[in-house]
């Protein structure tokens, strides 16, 4: 995964393409020369943070680096890495999700009642994924056909997929009970809990169709020049629809995480994960300015935002500093990413 | 091919439409395809935008192996016109003819896969992607579900050194650290990757400097040796000049005349594209009714 991350991060997103086979190097500056240059370190923000994390933690806190720790972290930070693979779709074309979360709510009630209905966890699971991808279809629509800003769109639906999931649960939680779930939530390969590795299989598969296939060609295109794409025949307003689907549809598999890992469905606000998932696709390099978004950026951003979270509980710093710290690696991301090419 | 110059156009020095259409259709007679007759052919085309008029019974021939400069002065429809022939808006009215066959084309692919390809002004390049990808924007290569990286490199390499093109180090360059006439390049190399018989360039060589943009109009040259029909947008006369075959003016939405680039002067395009007439070229002048009625020479456009 790190080996991957280095590549990735150091051609700095769009270039990945050569990787295995010999890159192609020309526009690339030397090693001793890329250190000196201000514009390579904002590319690799995310991982130079997180291991600057882990240090500080693991030298003020020897159980920081321990295997049950190292699970429980990353465990922890499986909800927020599908949720920023998703975002990191609709920023690369330059717009913005404020919805994830509320639709990450909306799709775990919707996964309740469809369990407590008592149609078996497989519909369950599948009502959940659907109920994610029509809000994220509206979102799209609204986006690019109905031309109205990303922004207030997905605020809109924020509030209105909230709204839903309250009215639909009455307000309550539904406990769920069922063992594939806690087994989904506990289970583990060696460090890696079943729920991590779901979500690194997810990256795995947004790495592949950002950079090997034609649509996250389209993507990048539509959020580099979005005119320019047009006028080569890219249907942008197809793939600018399509990003909030992806959006919405991985807000529904971090439902099906979030209620294995709570037991229940719960109509939460669940605001954090909506903060955290910009927060981590600006860590890991993405510009909100569109056509320039790396997979792995955004996941190590997620690694970072848990670690710090985890790292700060750890030393006992009251939980009221953890908002402010996420806020000030935040900003301070941001302020790297002035110096990208 | 050059020397099939013997075209009614070039000889009566003024675009009568009615003239040429006739002779071309008398061409036909002979059973091989005239190699001189328009690959693409506009008739009485209007565009209007609201209550503005930007296109008034426009007429135009692109011919296969010329260059074709598309002359006029700022909001004299340079822009629409090449729009409309790529599909981005329909026309309101006119004829839009294709190898001579009426055709319609309301989208960019309808164009693309007439073999039509525009190289815009501001380029349509995505900078934040490399050569290869912009050059295959939009019709990508795919091997089963996945782009086929390695043919659409070769393609795109095989390319750029059949235009002679030597100045780009790697295809998987950012296209964002190019030079303005790298990108002007590779913009021109993604409109001949594609087989294309009709070439439009808008302002090629507007922000180049002077060596860039002799290769540019170099370039430009190449493309239409090979038998493309290549038109030319400028505002720069030299430049039209030392490339065109034929020069065709717009002004204020009209097309006042279409020219043998040989057959004019430098003079005589200005006044044609800051008044629209120049001596007998052009639109008639408002006293000509009076001066000769009826006369059949009037090749103004008078929509």
């Amino acid at each position: 995964m790190t080996e991957t991350s280095t590549r990735e991060t150091a051609s700095g997103g769009s270039t990945s393409r050569g990787a295995g086979a010999a890159p192609h190097t020309p526009a690339r500056p030397s090693r001793a020369a890329g250190l000196r240059d201000l514009s390579n370190w904002a590319d690799w923000a995310a991982l130079v943070g997180l291991i600057v994390l882990v240090v500080i933690f693991q030298s003020l806190n020897s159980t920081f680096l321990s295997p049950g720790n190292i699970q429980s972290m990353l465990v922890a930070s499986a909800i927020l890495i599908v949720l920023a693979i998703g975002q990191t779709f609709v920023v690369a074309t330059a717009g913005i999700d404020l919805s994830v979360a509320s639709t990450m709510t909306l799709a775990a009630v919707v996964f309740g009642m469809v369990f407590t209905a008592g149609h078996g966890l497989p519909l369950s699971m599948a009502a959940a994924v659907v109920a994610g991808a029509m809000v994220g279809l509206v979102n799209g629509l609204l986006v690019a056909r109905g031309r109205i800003t990303d922004f207030i769109v997905t605020l809109g639906t924020l509030s209105a997929a909230s709204g839903l999931a309250l009215i639909l649960s009455d307000g309550k939680p539904a406990t769920i009970i069922s063992a594939p779930l806690l087994k989904l939530s506990t289970g583990s390969i060696g460090i890696f809990g079943y729920s991590v590795i779901v979500a690194l299989v997810i990256a795995l598969i947004a790495h592949i169709v950002l950079f090997r296939t034609r649509f996250g060609t389209h993507v990048l295109a539509t959020g580099g020049n979005a005119e320019a794409a047009n006028a080569t025949g890219v249907r942008t307003k197809r793939v600018k629809t399509w990003v909030y689907v992806i959006s919405g549809v991985l807000a529904g598999i971090g439902s099906i995480l979030l209620v294995a890992r709570v037991g229940a469905a719960e109509p939460a606000a669940n605001t954090a994960f909506l903060l955290n998932s910009v927060a981590a696709v600006v860590l890991g390099g993405v510009s909100l300015f569109g056509g320039r978004a790396t997979i792995i950026g955004p996941v190590i951003g997620a690694l970072l935002l848990t670690a710090l979270v985890n790292g700060l509980t750890l030393l006992g710093v009251s939980q009221f500093y953890q908002p402010l710290s996420v806020g000030i690696v935040v900003v301070l991301a941001a302020f790297l990413t002035r110096f990208q090419k | 091919m050059f020397g099939l110059l013997a075209d009614p156009i070039g000889q009566t020095t003024r675009l009568n439409v009615e003239t040429s259409m006739t002779t071309i259709t008398a061409a036909e007679s002979v059973p091989v395809a005239d190699p001189t007759a328009p690959l693409l052919s506009l008739r009485g085309v209007n565009k209007s935008f609201g209550a503005v008029d930007v296109l008034r019974g426009v007429d135009i021939d692109i011919r296969p192996g010329r260059v074709t400069a598309l002359v006029g002065d700022n909001g004299a429809g340079k822009s629409t016109l090449i729009k409309g022939i790529a599909g981005i808006h329909s026309f309101d009215a006119g004829e839009y003819t294709f190898e001579g066959k009426p055709v319609t084309v309301h989208s960019p692919k309808d164009s693309n896969a007439l073999g039509i390809e525009v190289v815009y002004q501001d380029l349509a390049l995505c900078d934040n992607l490399d050569v290869v990808q912009n050059m295959y924007l939009g019709r990508e290569l795919k091997k089963s579900a996945l782009l086929d990286e390695d043919t659409m490199e070769a393609k795109a390499k095989e390319t750029l050194s059949g235009l002679s093109v030597r100045t780009l180090k790697s295809v998987r360059t950012l296209v964002a650290s190019l030079s303005g006439g790298q990108r002007q390049t590779v913009a021109i190399a993604r409109a001949v990757l594609w087989n294309s018989r009709i070439v439009i360039l808008d302002e090629p060589t507007a922000a180049l400097g002077v060596a860039q943009t002799e290769q540019v109009l170099l370039l430009v040259r190449r493309l239409a040796d090979r038998g493309l029909g290549v038109v030319l947008i400028s505002h720069n006369l030299t430049d039209v000049f030392q490339v065109a075959d034929d020069i065709a003016v717009l002004y204020l939405g009209q097309m006042v005349a279409q020219v043998e680039a040989k057959s004019v002067t430098n003079n005589q395009v200005v006044e044609l594209i800051t008044a629209g007439r120049s001596g007998d070229l052009g639109l008639k002048h408002p006293m000509a009714d009076v001066i000769e009625e009826g006369a059949s020479k009037t090749g103004g456009v008078s929509a």
